[in-house]
């Protein structure tokens, strides 16, 4: 296995819910190596967005950590996890999340300029034009599709060149076709730059296509599988099952 | 300089977005409004500061009422002092070889070689119109008129005029001349004559106020100071030193109460704007937040967050202020031509400082009501990338009203400069809201009760209540523009009109002054035979008031400058044997009508007595001429002014002024319109001055009309304020609106039931706040006529319909433009994005 570039340890993650504290995440263990593809399953409320949200240091656990390129995020103040966020990893949403103010073009050169770099513009629309919109770059999301404003979205996580991309149900607002189509960029972009994929869904057949797959149940780790080798799985979810 | 540059960018999408038009505009209007009152009052200053010295004549000014002993001017002379002697009094003057010649009260200044040693003279050419500076003064037997005096007489160059008993010839025309008067309300027409045709006019008799001046200049200051204090040491109780340091204190005071007055009105407009700024900030965090959380999501900094969106408003706010200025600058010039010949003819062009002030009112507001919930923004969590469900981070309650409070306190500190006045005009602001709210609220209670026909009244019934507050607040702003607009405008004119109607019928409308005593009899005789009038003619001496129980009056430890005023001021005393028709006694006892001698007192005027702090037992001394009158305060009385019959401030019972030179005052009322009966009085006594009351009250209420409307244009702004926050509010619930719209729409319901749920909410809201309006009005409107006019009050219905229809069709306009978008989206993209 490649060196671990996430690490999370006995993550647990307890609020309250009325009276009662409510247990959401429950002692997770596992690392994933540096460029490796892992999808996160599970059922509604089993506690897949809570543990992306730990692992990209957006919300802190009740006890544990995470450890990012070897730093813990527990010694990190919120504007030093800001920091290594942007050196290290990028999202994709279910909801895409792209500013409705901007045009596609400036979506994508959103992270870039929050980071300073410097050839924002076109770098922005290289990327555009990789997922195939380099006729759309000035295009404000409400006039894209939905396919097309995860296609922008794709764009933006891959444009700053990061180590890690995590993705939150990045088809689930999608129909099946365009899902898959969705699908195939991502994992094409991805195995292209050796990034580190971490997938919180519920396809199985997205799901398939990584190298691992780990399961929660109840905020438990249930399964931690392997899926070799990730290029042999086809679009079917019987091959990885 | 990379988050300043993605900064503007963003600020650039914003725009294009119409994110922050409210905010913009609502800057642009306090900005606009606090920027026209202070440019203006800036100019007037300006202008008073700068033309002292000229409008002065002089560097300094001895004056009195009566002749100057000679010492002033030898001294001057000893010092190498400039000066130059001149007398300024009232006089009539008609053309002197025309028949049922135009008599016209004037103001006549007899001047010396040198006049004036500050300044000059502006001479016009009535045929070109050319001006120039004169040279010189008139000459003996030349009279210089102004451009009034021609107009009012027909006088020309070459014209004769009568002078008292002297004839003068027109040789100039006056275009401006150094005058204080001309910072005076309603300066009266100008005579310039030289000092040696005086003692050919017989015009200076006792009763004729006149003042004797003495103009000095000098070249180094140094002379001059040593000369005020030469004149302080040597000033007589009558004499007057004015200099361009102290130079009309009154007139400066009244224009600074009269700007403090509009400037707190424009506040009003800002405490509006304060309340829009509020909601379209708190709007903006709204819809900003899933950006801020993204920007953190992607690495940036809480501090880089939140410069991103203050860079943002900072860019937004200097723009609007930009604009704000400019539009102050034009609003300056507005108020200037509205209240143009009432306060200074020219003004200079306005100075740097007040653009920094106005400016600062936009910074302030913005940073005051924005920034917290800025601050709130940027420490967003960036867990909402993931979770859209987290509770919305909201700006500290706590930061947001210190700061807001702050704001406020700042500013209405600094446009009232006392801690009270500022106090009493946060409270009454704060108090009209609340109070407009909880009727509002109320009023939206009672609604609830009838029966509402028709899904679009039923929707936008429902609409009101639901956002109670907001609608409460919404109704609170509109109808404190409304009431200001209404009180202005259809009030102020019920008011005068019934206050004129209040004047009894025959009141008198002519004054006659300074009637010799040897003139009473004829002079009675000839207007009985002229006018068929017989008015009774009441003796008058000038006295001034020199001791209070005995002890020389200090006249310093007055606070109130009016009292000083009139403690300095000559009183017009009289005699009587019975208490005045009109006049009724309030405290002590009036002399029985055998009463003789300065034994049975002096009767004095309630209001005067209560502002010089006399009580009924204290002894007075007045001095008349060098002669003391001493006499025990009697009694004070009530007198109705309104009457506009002759009264007195101060009463004696016959024989008590007997040693004192008297002249007569007679009013009475004389058919209008038809003046012809006045020159041939003037021709008969020349030294008669007769005082148009109507004259007087028309000039008046061209003041009053004119002041009205700036203050209206003032309250405009408050107007503006009022639909901003109506605008701000539509707009910080417009998604609330396009999401149940959407629904109502895929529910089956057609546009046009959207829009007449609308018009519904909007008219009812208008119709309210009109309503409100109207309410507050009447009731200052009833306060004043109580209170200050004494007239018994009539309502207008007018009032009411004027704000209930006017409130609603502003408000439907402004709502209507506000929502317009609500309808037009299809559902599912709403629904899509919103839900």
């Amino acid at each position: 296995m490649p060196s671990p570039i996430i690490r999370a340890q006995r993550l647990s993650k307890t609020v309250q819910s009325g009276d009662a504290p409510l247990t959401i995440l429950d002692d997770v263990t596992f690392d994933v190596g540096d460029g490796e593809t892992l999808a996160i399953v599970g059922a509604s409320g089993s506690g897949k967005t809570t543990l992306l949200g730990l692992l990209a240091g957006l919300d802190d656990p009740t006890s544990g950590d995470v450890m990012l390129d070897n730093v813990a995020l527990t010694t990190l103040d919120q504007d030093g996890r800001a920091a290594l966020r942007q050196r290290l990893l990028v999202f994709v949403f279910q909801s895409f999340q792209l500013l409705p103010a901007l045009t596609a073009l400036e979506n994508v050169m959103l992270p870039l300029e929050l980071a300073g770099v410097p050839d924002a513009t076109p770098r922005a629309r290289e990327w555009l034009a990789r997922v195939g919109l380099a006729k759309r770059t000035h295009h404000h999301p409400r006039q894209l599709s939905g396919g097309e404003q995860q296609r922008v979205a794709i764009a933006r996580a891959f444009a700053s060149d990061p180590k890690i991309l995590m993705a939150d149900e990045p088809t689930g607002n999608l129909d099946n076709a365009t899902g898959v189509e969705i699908a195939q960029l991502m994992f094409r972009l991805n195995r292209e730059h050796g990034t580190t994929l971490l997938l919180v869904t519920h396809d199985v057949t997205i799901a398939s296509r990584c190298e691992r797959r780990i399961s929660l149940a109840a905020g438990r780790l249930v399964a931690d599988e392997r899926c070799e080798p990730p290029a042999s799985c086809k679009l079917s979810a019987s091959r990885c099952a | 300089m990379q988050t300043f540059r993605l900064a503007l960018r963003l600020a650039a999408r914003d725009w294009r977005a119409g994110e922050l038009r409210v905010l913009i505009v609502a800057i642009m209007l306090a900005v606009a409004s606090v920027g026209t009152v202070a440019f203006f009052a800036d100019r007037v200053k300006q202008g008073l500061a700068r033309q002292a010295n000229l409008l002065l004549g002089a560097d300094l000014m001895v004056s009195g009422d009566h002749p100057l002993p000679d010492v002033y001017a030898s001294e001057a002379k000893a010092l190498g002092l400039a000066t130059s002697p001149a007398i300024r009094f009232n006089s009539m003057i008609a053309q002197a070889d025309v028949k049922d010649a135009n008599a016209v009260l004037t103001d006549v200044k007899a001047v010396t070689q040198g006049y004036p040693l500050r300044g000059s003279v502006t001479l016009v050419d009535p045929a070109s119109g050319e001006k120039r500076a004169a040279r010189g003064i008139p000459g003996v037997g030349e009279a210089w008129i102004d451009t009034r005096l021609a107009d009012r007489t027909g006088a020309h160059v070459g014209s004769k005029l009568a002078v008292g008993d002297a004839t003068l010839t027109v040789s100039e025309i006056i275009a401006q001349e150094p005058e204080i008067a001309g910072l005076t309300f309603a300066p009266g027409p100008k005579l310039l004559i030289n000092l040696h045709d005086v003692p050919a006019t017989h015009l200076l008799t006792p009763g004729n106020r006149a003042t004797w001046r003495l103009l000095v200049a000098a070249d180094k200051s140094g002379e001059l100071d040593r000369y005020r204090t030469f004149v302080a040491a040597h000033i007589e109780p009558g004499q007057r030193v004015e200099s361009v340091r102290d130079l009309r204190p009154e007139v400066r005071q009244t224009l600074e109460r009269a700007e403090r007055f509009l400037g707190l009105s424009a506040l009003v407009a800002v405490l509006l704007a304060a309340v829009a700024v509020a909601l379209a900030a708190s709007r903006y965090l709204r819809r900003h937040l899933d950006a801020a959380a993204m920007f953190r999501c992607f690495g940036a900094r809480v501090s880089q967050t939140l410069a991103l969106f203050v860079i943002q408003f900072v860019v937004f706010g200097i723009a609007a202020s930009a604009v704000g200025l400019v539009a102050a600058l034009i609003g300056q010039e507005l108020l200037a031509a509205l209240l143009a010949g009432a306060v200074v003819t020219t003004l200079p062009s306005p100075s740097y400082m007040p653009a920094v002030a106005a400016l600062a009112t936009g910074i302030a507001l913005l940073f005051g009501f924005a920034l917290p919930p800025l601050v709130a923004l940027a420490n967003v969590p960036p867990l909402r990338v993931l979770r859209r469900d987290l509770p919305r981070p909201r700006a500290s309650a706590l930061l947001a009203y210190a700061c807001g409070v702050a704001t406020i306190a700042l500013l209405v500190g600094w446009q009232a400069r006392e801690a009270q006045a500022a106090g009493i005009m946060l409270a009454g602001v704060a108090g009209l809201l609340v109070a407009a709210g909880v009727l509002a609220w109320l009023l939206l209670a009672l609604l609830r009760r009838v029966p509402a026909r028709g899904v679009s009244w039923r929707f936008g019934l429902a609409n009101l209540r639901r956002r109670a507050l907001a609608s409460s607040l919404q109704i609170g702003a509109l109808a404190l523009g409304l009431t200001a607009l209404l009180l202005l405008t259809v009030v102020r004119g019920d008011l005068l009109r019934d206050w004129r109607a209040s004047l009894p019928p025959d009141a008198p409308n002519q004054f006659l002054v300074n009637v010799l005593p040897d003139q009473v009899v004829d002079a009675r005789g000839w207007l009985a035979q002229r006018l068929g009038v017989d008015p009774q003619f009441k003796p008058m001496v000038r006295g001034r008031l020199v001791e209070l129980n005995g002890a020389p009056l200090d006249v310093s430890h007055y606070e109130d400058t009016r009292a000083r005023r009139l403690a300095q001021r000559e009183f017009n005393l009289s005699w009587t044997d019975t208490l005045p028709i009109g006049n009724r006694v309030v405290d002590g006892h009036f002399w029985s009508s055998s009463a003789r001698g300065a034994d049975a007192g002096i009767s004095l005027e309630e209001g005067i007595a209560k502002t010089l702090g006399v009580k009924v037992g204290d002894r007075l001394t007045f001095d008349a001429g060098g002669i003391r009158i001493s006499a025990p305060v009697t009694s004070t009385r009530k007198v109705d002014w309104d009457s506009f019959r002759v009264n007195f401030f101060a009463l004696f019972a016959p024989g008590a002024l007997d040693r004192l030179p008297a002249t007569y005052i007679a009013a009475f009322r004389a058919p209008q319109g038809d003046v012809r009966w006045l020159s041939g009085l003037v021709q008969r006594y020349p030294n008669i001055l007769s005082i148009d009351v109507a004259e007087i009250l028309a000039q008046v209420q061209s003041i009053v009309e004119r002041v009205a409307r700036a203050v209206e244009f003032v309250f405009l702004f408050t107007l503006a304020g009022g639909l901003l926050v109506l605008q701000a509010a539509i707009a910080s619930t417009q998604d609330e609106r396009k999401f149940d719209a959407a629904i109502v729409r895929t529910l089956g319901a057609s546009r046009a039931q959207l829009r007449g749920a609308h018009a519904a909410e909007f008219l009812l809201l208008g119709a309210l706040a009109g309503f409100l309006g109207a309410v507050g009005a009447t009731a200052i409107g009833w306060a004043l006529a109580d209170r200050v006019f004494n007239i018994p009050f009539t309502g207008n219905a007018l009032v009411f319909v004027y704000g209930i229809v006017g409130g609603a069709l502003a408000v439907l306009c402004a709502g209507w433009l506000g929502t317009r978008e609500t309808v037009r989206e299809p559902p599912l993209r709403v629904l899509r994005e919103l839900g």
